[in-house]
Formats: C-alpha cells, sequence, structure tokens
C-alpha cells in the first residue's frame, strides 16, 4: 500500500480530503498528498471507513485540484528518527531538520504520539531543582520530573524568565552534565525563537539543546505534530539516554487555538468557547508525559509556556492546563508595570510536589514553614493595604504599618531579582528571614518556636 | 464472527449480528476490548477502551458475550487497576513501563494460592442463597475477604471444599440449582459493573465519617453511607483534601478512583500508603486500599467505564459487611467523557455540550451509596466522595449543580482561601451538610453531649466575623466596638487554630474526634473569657497582644491524637493567663463599653 498512489479524491474542504475507492486503510496512519504542482503535504487518517478515507491535510487544502492530486497511505503513524545525533539540531513543527545539515539517519523511528505510561511504572519526583528565582525555589519550588507551566500575558517577560530557569536550573550538589533541553515553539514569533537561540548560545548549552519551531507563519495544523514531537524526543533522551530533560514549550495558547481550528473542521461539538470537549484529554496527552520512571535514571521536567487570553486564569486554556500540571507560575501585569522582576504574582502561584522536594533532607528543616509563613504575612499584608488604600495609611495601626512595611520590601527584595542574579536556596531562605524580621514574633504562627529563636533577627 | 466497517477515533462500526447492547466486543488483529453502545440491522457501534490507530476496515471483530464486568475475589486489596480493571502492576511486568495495545490480562492472580476457611454452617445439603458467605481467606492482616456466593445463585449446596489452599479458578464447591442445573462455585466471581449489586434492604445511616480533618468532621459531617462532594478550582487543594479523607478516614475499605487526574497522584497515593499506619488499626494503609486508575492520558472511553468498576467494587466489600469509603477524583472527568462520546454519536448537546442524560446518570450513580442490610444479614456501606471540577471554578455549570442538588455534604473549595494558603481551603460559609443532627447524636454518645452547640457557637462567630470584616474593609477597624473586635480576633483564632490544619505536618495531619472537640472547646473558652473581660471594661486591643493567642494556634501542632493529655494539661492552663487582666478590670468595675481608653 506505501507504494501506491491513489488519485481518487472525492472532496476537498476546509482541511479534510475525502477519498473514495480507497479500502482497509489504517486508522491513524501517515498520508502523503502530492497535488499537481508537486507539492507534497501530508496528513493524517481521522476515519476510515470500507470504501471511502477522510484525511486531514496539514498544510491545508488552498489548490488542491481533485483530479490532479496523488495520494499515498504510508500504513504508519506519525514518527520521528531518534539518535544522539539530535542533540544541538533544529527541527520544523513536523521534525524535519531545518538548520541545513542532514536529516537523521535511525533505524530508531518513534511514533510521535507515545504509549501512556503506566501508573504504576512512574517514580515520584522529590528532588529539588534549584532555578535560583526566589520566588520560585523559596515558594513554589520545582521538582525535577514535575510539569510546571508559566502562565503569562501579551507583552510580559515569559520569554526570559524561561531562559533564565534554563540557565540557571540546576539539582543541589550536581553538576550540569546530563542537563539537556527541548525547546518546542509553536505560533511564536521570529523574535521570540531568536531571543531563546541567542540565549541558549550565551550560556553555551546550544549544543545540548534539541530545537523545534513552527513559528507564527507556518502551517497551523502541524502545530498539534510539534508538541508531540518535541516530547518524543525528551523522551528518548530521558529514558534511552539518561538524561535530565528540560522541556520548555511556547505558547500552549497557539496550540489550543490550532487544535480548535481542526476540531471545527471536523464538525465536532464544541463546549466551551468553541473549544472541542476533548481541549482536556489532548493537553494532558502531551503534559503527562513529563515525569520519571521507576529503575531509570532520566527525568522530564516540563515548563509549558503559556499566555492567559485577556489575562483571564479562568479561560478554558489556563484552567484545563492548570488542573493538569502540578501547579503554576503565574506573571502579574501589576508588579511587572511596578518594574519588579521576575513579576510572579505569589498567591495565585502554587507548585503542588513542593512539599515532597524540600525540607530537611533536601533544602534546609525550615523551607517548608518560612513558605507557609512568608504566603500567610503577604496575604495579611495585601489585606492591609488593600484597607489603606481606603482609610489611609494614617489611620492603620501599628501592627498595620509593619505589615505594609513587609509587603513592600517583600516585593521589592525577595521577588525582585536580576535577570543575571543566581541566588542560592540558602541565599533565599536567609533574605526570607530578614524580611519575616520586620515582623513581630507573635504574628508569626506557621514557623515553630525554636525556628523562631533560631532565625528571626527581631527583639519583638 | 462479524468485521470492522468503520474506524472513527474511539468509535467503530462493525458488521456483528445478534449482538446486545451493552456487550463486550474484542476488534480487529491487535485484539482491543471495547463495548456495543449502539445497533442497527446487522450492524453494531462499538467504543473501544483503548486508541484504535492502526485498526483497519475489514480486520476481524467478536462478540464476547457478556457485559463490562469485573472480577471480585481475594486479591483485589493493595493492588491499582484501570480503567477496565486491567492490573497495572502485573501488565507492566507483561509490556513494559508503557502501556502497551491490546494486552489482555486476568484482573486477578490466576497463580496465587489463597488460604481458604469455610463457614462451619455450609454443610452439604444446606439450602444456598445468594451472598451467602462461604468462608473466608485472611487477603491482609487486617482485611478478612469474606468468600461470597454469587448473588444469583439460589439452590442446594451440594458440596464445599475444607479448609486449604486455592487458586481463584479452582472450583471450591458445588451448588443444584432450582432447575436443577448444578452450578460450580469460584473463590470469585463475575458482576457487570453497570447494575448495582443487590441487598435486602436500605439502612438508616447512623455514625459519621470520622476523617480526622476538623473543617469536615466537626462542622460538615458526612454519614456512613452518604454522598459527598468536593468542588473547588484546580489549586484549591482538592486531591490533597481527597488523600487526607482516603488516608485517614475510619472506613475499613478505600477504594480510590484517580478518573482522569493525575498519574503523580496515584504514584503517590502508591508510595506513601504503605508506609502510614492506620490509626484504627496499626496496619499498614495500603492494606486496606484500592486503587482504579484512568489517568488523563489514559483512553477517554476506559474513563467513563472506570467510575462503574470502582463503585462496582466497593458494593462488593460492601457485601461482605465493611465500612467502605469510595473517592472518585474527578466526576467532572468522568461527565467530560461522557460529552465526548455523545459528541461523536452525534447526541443533541444541552449545556455547556453535555448530553441531556447527565444528571440522571450522574444521580444514578450516587444513589450506589448508601448503608444496606446485606443478602447475608451484616450491615455494610458505601460512602461516596466525588471532587468536582468546574471550569473556572465557576459553580453553576452543570456537573457542579447537578451534583449539589444529589449530594447531602457538599465541601466546597474557595480559591481564596488556598491563595492565603489557608488549608484545607473548605469555604464555611459555602459549605453544607444534611447530617448534623444526625452526626451529633453519634458526638454527644462517644465524645461530648456540647458538641453541638459549640459547633453551633463556632459557625456563629465565623458568620459574624463576615459581616464585621465587611465593615472594616469599608472604615476601618476603628469603626468597630470593643465587643466586635474581639469577635473578629476570636474568629480568627478559630480558622487559624482549629480550622486551618497542615497535611504535611505529623502531628496536625490527623485529629481525633476527641482532640477536635478539645480544641474546638478551648478556643472557644478563650473567646467567652475575653468577651467578659471586654465587658468589664478591658479595651479589645490588650486581649489581642496576650500571648495566649498565638500560643493556641499552635497547639494543634504540638500535641498529636495520642497526646491528648499534653494537650489538656495547655487548655487547663487558659483562666490563668487572663488572670492579671481579670484582677485589673473586676475591681474597676466599669460599665461595659466605656473603656476603650487605657487605665
Amino acid at each position: 500500500m506505501r507504494n501506491v498512489e491513489f488519485r481518487t479524491a472525492a472532496s476537498a474542504q476546509g482541511g479534510l480530503v475525502v477519498m473514495a475507492g480507497v479500502a482497509g486503510v489504517a486508522a491513524g496512519s501517515r498520508v502523503q498528498l502530492r497535488d499537481h504542482a508537486g507539492r507534497v503535504r501530508s496528513g493524517l487518517v481521522i476515519r476510515s471507513a470500507a470504501d471511502n478515507v477522510v484525511v486531514e491535510v496539514f498544510e491545508g487544502t488552498d489548490e488542491i485540484d481533485l483530479e490532479r492530486t496523488w495520494v499515498r497511505f504510508l500504513g504508519e503513524p506519525f514518527r520521528l528518527p531518534v539518535s544522539r545525533d539530535i542533540l544541538g539540531r533544529v527541527f520544523n513543527g513536523s521534525g524535519q531538520p531545518t538548520d541545513g545539515r542532514p536529516p537523521i539517519i535511525s533505524a530508531d523511528r518513534r511514533d510521535i504520539n507515545g504509549e501512556p505510561l503506566n501508573p504504576s511504572a512512574r517514580a515520584y519526583p522529590r528532588e529539588f531543582i534549584q532555578t535560583g528565582i526566589s520566588a520560585i525555589d523559596g515558594m513554589n519550588s520545582l521538582t525535577r520530573g514535575q510539569k510546571l507551566p508559566i502562565f503569562s500575558g501579551g507583552g510580559l517577560p515569559h520569554n526570559r524568565v524561561a531562559a533564565q530557569i534554563v540557565r540557571q536550573a540546576k539539582l543541589l550538589g550536581e553538576e550540569a552534565a546530563d542537563f539537556v533541553v527541548v525547546f518546542a515553539a509553536f505560533g511564536a514569533s521570529h523574535a521570540d525563537a531568536r531571543f531563546f537561540q541567542e540565549s541558549f548560545e550565551e550560556s553555551g548549552v546550544l549544543n545540548k539543546v534539541v530545537m523545534f519551531l513552527n513559528l507564527a507563519d507556518e502551517p497551523v495544523i502541524e502545530r498539534l505534530l510539534t508538541p508531540r514531537a518535541a516530547l518524543t524526543a525528551a523522551e528518548y533522551l530521558a529514558f534511552d539516554l539518561d538524561y535530565h530533560v528540560l522541556v520548555v514549550m511556547t505558547d500552549m495558547t497557539a496550540y489550543a487555538e490550532a487544535l480548535r481550528e481542526v476540531a471545527v473542521l471536523r464538525g465536532d461539538v464544541p463546549a466551551r468557547k468553541g473549544y472541542p470537549g476533548y481541549l482536556y484529554s489532548d493537553l494532558a496527552e502531551i503534559y503527562e508525559r513529563a515525569g520519571r520512571i521507576k529503575n531509570r535514571r532520566g527525568s522530564i521536567t516540563l515548563i509549558p509556556v503559556l499566555s492567559m487570553p485577556s489575562d483571564d486564569i479562568t479561560h478554558p486554556i489556563p484552567d484545563l492546563t492548570g488542573y493538569i500540571t502540578e501547579g503554576q507560575i503565574v506573571l502579574g501585569r501589576e508588579l511587572s508595570g511596578e518594574g519588579v522582576y521576575p513579576p510572579v504574582t505569589v498567591l495565585p502561584s502554587l507548585s503542588r510536589l513542593m512539599k515532597d522536594g524540600i525540607g530537611k533532607n533536601f533544602t534546609r528543616e525550615d523551607h517548608p514553614h518560612v513558605a507557609s509563613q512568608l504566603f500567610a504575612s503577604y496575604a495579611k499584608a495585601l489585606e492591609v493595604r488593600g484597607l489603606a488604600a481606603i482609610i489611609g495609611a494614617e489611620e492603620l495601626s501599628d501592627a498595620d504599618r509593619h505589615a505594609l512595611a513587609f509587603a513592600d520590601a517583600f516585593e521589592r527584595r525577595f521577588i525582585n531579582q536580576g535577570e543575571d542574579e543566581d541566588r542560592s536556596i540558602h541565599e533565599t531562605l536567609n533574605l526570607a528571614w530578614d524580611l519575616l524580621s520586620m515582623l513581630p514574633k507573635d504574628a508569626l504562627t506557621r514557623v515553630s518556636e525554636e525556628q523562631l529563636a533560631k532565625y528571626h533577627k527581631g527583639t519583638a | 464472527m462479524g468485521k470492522i466497517l468503520e474506524i472513527n477515533g474511539p468509535l467503530v462500526k462493525l458488521e456483528l449480528p445478534q449482538t446486545v447492547l451493552g456487550e463486550q466486543v474484542r476488534v480487529g488483529r491487535m485484539g482491543l476490548i471495547g463495548e456495543v453502545i449502539g445497533r442497527a440491522g446487522d450492524t453494531a457501534l462499538a467504543q473501544l477502551y483503548e486508541d484504535t490507530t492502526g485498526l483497519r476496515p475489514g480486520e476481524d471483530a467478536e462478540g464476547l458475550g457478556w457485559p463490562l464486568s469485573v472480577e471480585l475475589g481475594p486479591g483485589l486489596l493493595g493492588g491499582i487497576f484501570d480503567g477496565v480493571q486491567r492490573p497495572l502492576q502485573a501488565m507492566r511486568e507483561r509490556s513494559g513501563d508503557r502501556i502497551a495495545h491490546g494486552v489482555a490480562v486476568a484482573s486477578l492472580s490466576r497463580t496465587q494460592r489463597w488460604h481458604f476457611v469455610p463457614e462451619p454452617a455450609r454443610r452439604a445439603g444446606t439450602r444456598l442463597a445468594g451472598g451467602d458467605v462461604l468462608g473466608f481467606v485472611q487477603e491482609t492482616e487486617s482485611i478478612r475477604h469474606r468468600i461470597l456466593t454469587p448473588p444469583q445463585i439460589e439452590g442446594e449446596l451440594l458440596e464445599l471444599a475444607p479448609e486449604g489452599d486455592h487458586s481463584v479458578e479452582e472450583v471450591i464447591g458445588r451448588v443444584r440449582l432450582a432447575d436443577g442445573r448444578i452450578e460450580k462455585l469460584h473463590l470469585f466471581h463475575r458482576w457487570p459493573v453497570r447494575t448495582p449489586r443487590p441487598f435486602r434492604q436500605r439502612d438508616h445511616a447512623v455514625a459519621p465519617l470520622i476523617t480526622g480533618q476538623r473543617i469536615l468532621d466537626t462542622f460538615y459531617p458526612l454519614l456512613k453511607g452518604g454522598k459527598a462532594a468536593i468542588p473547588g478550582p484546580f489549586g484549591a487543594g482538592k486531591t490533597m483534601l481527597q488523600h487526607q479523607v482516603a488516608r485517614w478516614c475510619d472506613a475499613q475499605i478505600v477504594i480510590y478512583v484517580g478518573c482522569g487526574e493525575r498519574g503523580n497522584e496515584l504514584t503517590d497515593i502508591l508510595e506513601s500508603m504503605p508506609e502510614l499506619k492506620d490509626p484504627y488499626t496499626g496496619r499498614s494503609l495500603m492494606e486496606r486500599t484500592l486503587l482504579v486508575a484512568n489517568t488523563s492520558n489514559m483512553p477517554v472511553v476506559a474513563r467513563e467505564a472506570s467510575i462503574y468498576v470502582g463503585i462496582t467494587l466497593a458494593e462488593y466489600f460492601r457485601d461482605q459487611g465493611y465500612d467502605v469509603v469510595m473517592v472518585a477524583d474527578s466526576t467532572s472527568r468522568w461527565a467530560e467523557a461522557l460529552r465526548e462520546v455523545s459528541g461523536r454519536l452525534g447526541q443533541m448537546p444541552v449545556e455547556e455540550g453535555y448530553p441531556a442524560y447527565l444528571g440522571s446518570r450522574l444521580a444514578a450513580f450516587y444513589e450506589r451509596a448508601g448503608r444496606v442490610e446485606t443478602l447475608a444479614g451484616d450491615h455494610g456501606s458505601v460512602t461516596l466522595i466525588g471532587a468536582v471540577s468546574p471550569p473556572g471554578g465557576d459553580f453553576s455549570e452543570p456537573v457542579t449543580s447537578h451534583t449539589k442538588e444529589i449530594v447531602q455534604t457538599f465541601w466546597a473549595l474557595s480559591k481564596e482561601l488556598a491563595d492565603a494558603r489557608h488549608y484545607p481551603a473548605v469555604d464555611w460559609l459555602e459549605s453544607f451538610s444534611g447530617d448534623v443532627n444526625s452526626a451529633a447524636k453519634w458526638w454527644a454518645e462517644h465524645v461530648h453531649p456540647n458538641w453541638q452547640a459549640a459547633r453551633a457557637a463556632a459557625l456563629g462567630l465565623l458568620a459574624e466575623s463576615e459581616e464585621l470584616q465587611r465593615v472594616v474593609n469599608l472604615v476601618g477597624v476603628e469603626a468597630l466596638s470593643s465587643e466586635q473586635r474581639w469577635a473578629l480576633e476570636s474568629a480568627r483564632l478559630i480558622k487559624e487554630g482549629l480550622l486551618q490544619q497542615a497535611a504535611t505536618d505529623e502531628a496536625d495531619s490527623f485529629a481525633s474526634p476527641e482532640k477536635q472537640y478539645a480544641l474546638l472547646a478551648a478556643l472557644l473558652e478563650i473567646h467567652r473569657r475575653g468577651m467578659d473581660l471586654v465587658q468589664l471594661g478591658a479595651p479589645a486591643q490588650r486581649l489581642i497582644q496576650m500571648p495566649l493567642l498565638a500560643q493556641a494556634r499552635r497547639w494543634k501542632s504540638q500535641h498529636g491524637s495520642d497526646d491528648l493529655a499534653g494537650l489538656q494539661a495547655k487548655i487547663a492552663a487558659v483562666p490563668q493567663a487572663f488572670e492579671p487582666l481579670l484582677l485589673e478590670y473586676a475591681s474597676t468595675r466599669q460599665p461595659a463599653g466605656a473603656g476603650e481608653a487605657r487605665p
């Protein structure tokens, strides 16, 4: 069947081609279309019946002539050839090299859809990754094998934050030898892609990066393949070659929009905001490929970046993402406007796996309590700030004034840091105690009395 | 033998005459399993539990002759199964770390031998009815697995094996049915998951399910045999709360269904449960726990089935006379699976794309909870706790609003509380429990007669503080009287010293009913004594500065449930802490409210 070309296209419309008189084609198999001008497009069988087949064409159906289109069924799903040589290479969204170097030749070609990991084979992520960013390390710690998205908005510095994480991420007490990056961009601008490329170059990790780029002006439907190809490469690097892989994907919103576009063409029933009902499962197929496996050395840590449409965290894309990922780092326009970098809004940010990766045997014994205390004190201080805006700062009690000062210092000194500033977790925790010492001991009920005696620098 | 006509995602059109709706089918060269959901003439429509990539029209298909069923017998506990009860640990041994296509592994091990001890009353020649206990297998140290007669069997027992070791497939007895046919008995039997297992009659629920979580047990109790929902936006701590309930509740069997959720959450349970001790039996918690997992990256059709597999397993242990808790995380993913399939069938969507039968399916599912008199005359219960994941945290969406009408206990999680790291983030205003009066009887009898009054006082204080906080937010705290300021502070003390509970803190993670009541009563005592002083003229500001308030907030984590005496000692010292102020103000005897200025 691979070698037979069919010229029986019965209809072509909105990205879908119906092939008549073709029998016994495997569902989900890959398709090559050659049009009258000799251009080759690729597609996927989405519906297979005894006498006709529906093909989804990734490059779209523009300028397709039913009589002069030759279709070849490859009889297998999309596969990505993998070998050690993919490190340092740049591919397009469906895994073809675009860096002008020869294609990857390998007998090992993997289905980009992967297979679901058996839940009993997973190993729980417990190793603390130090990113050098206080707002993350101190309060929303990342662990190896976690999936922690950055929720952002147009104009916010999510790319710079992601690049800083890539530059600085390390495991305590371990050299960076086994560490590689898989970077996937879909719907990203050329400027964004170049920013990352240059940032990897500057930090000298370019030969440890695999890039999959589907840029804003490239075929939309190809975006559905891009994260899957990237994760297939990541799985190979992590679980065959024992690397610790950090996967950065941007921008998940562009992916979800591509999915919606295809769903509409297929005639799927829309759920919220026109997105198909299976958006959740589809996103989960991507995100859940992060993790660790028992008895394997490597790991996949996933940092998807997504821009929240109109900064709305309840929009289906961030909402469903939040239900799948293990927390989220939320960037805020207000902090950014005040010149705070990274503008991490700590209250809605969260790392679910933090509790198991910090504390006595991982970072420092007071870390969980300090984090909890910072959250509580800052939340309370924000209430006071709201109150002060109404009744004026003069009317505040002494305790409230302390809280206000704490909130300001927390934002200026703890959250705010340089783009090249790499703080160790001890520096972060000591800084936290400097700030907590601005508050009286009685106001700090989340830390133990012993910790207060050991670390609190105030007198009260 | 039939064949495949068409493949469309997980839906497959088959040429398969004489099949029955609901029948299991095996399809294609890969041997994928699915179930028939529609018929028209000689064609049948089936949904497959696995990814259909690679399937071709023209390949074979066959009906298996039975509906989706589970195997019920020894070997279930401590295990993890997928949405159609395939044992995931055995599958890992068979096909590696990833779930390959079309792997068929029996749910219960066919080789493991179990020590069967027959029930002395079951002698040859006696009558045997469905649900009767044939004997038992000591499956784990703490759980005696009773071997039940399949519910549909009734007749004369011809023989029953003596005490000895058997695998699940060996015949352990024979029964002559009313029509003269001879039926063989085994250590296990099958039951179709979409049919509720029969019982004699429904019973009143009498005892609360003790979860060790103060906001749940003390404020919004759930009875054994009750139905509860935990709705909440992402990040509000749904999973954490459900894990806490699964760990610490006083049920004998816990069934945790991970329906469309994260793989790592199940890993967390698998890794942490064996190391945790059951506070009631002292044994490893994994011995009483069973997991059903269809994680979010596993096929959607099996997700729809996983909930029914879980509840059927729960009913089976209920029929052995156990109190069972089933936790379903999350029913929203189940509803979405329903929506996905109905969409592919082209059914008319109603709200947000959900099919019109969403409400009735949900209600019928929750009705499988309850405390019953079993066929054997024992009492058992299934308590159902379903998580709901409303999109955008909007409780008016269809799944949440339907669920709210069905359940008796509603533990609403709040994003605001979670953002302030107030955990568990159960909102004390949005939540409700219809079982407070029944629970009160139990608390009065087993813990303290004053429980209901104390609970009401604390809730009253919380509601009042909500009003006062609104005033403060408008005009500042200076506008409040001393009484009001003290009430506000007392409510804060209750929130931080009682409602907040740290799952990661060893002493605080589980609170026995006695500890819960002791803390509640002590904090109310502080409130009352302070209020007396305020009425004597003491300014609230001086009370708020008392070191006692900061100390009382730490009591919960300083004394575990096994150190009640230590807690009581601290509580006994409360009056002393008020002594100096009392001396000062009782002597001046100012009228209430007249002394805002410091003396």
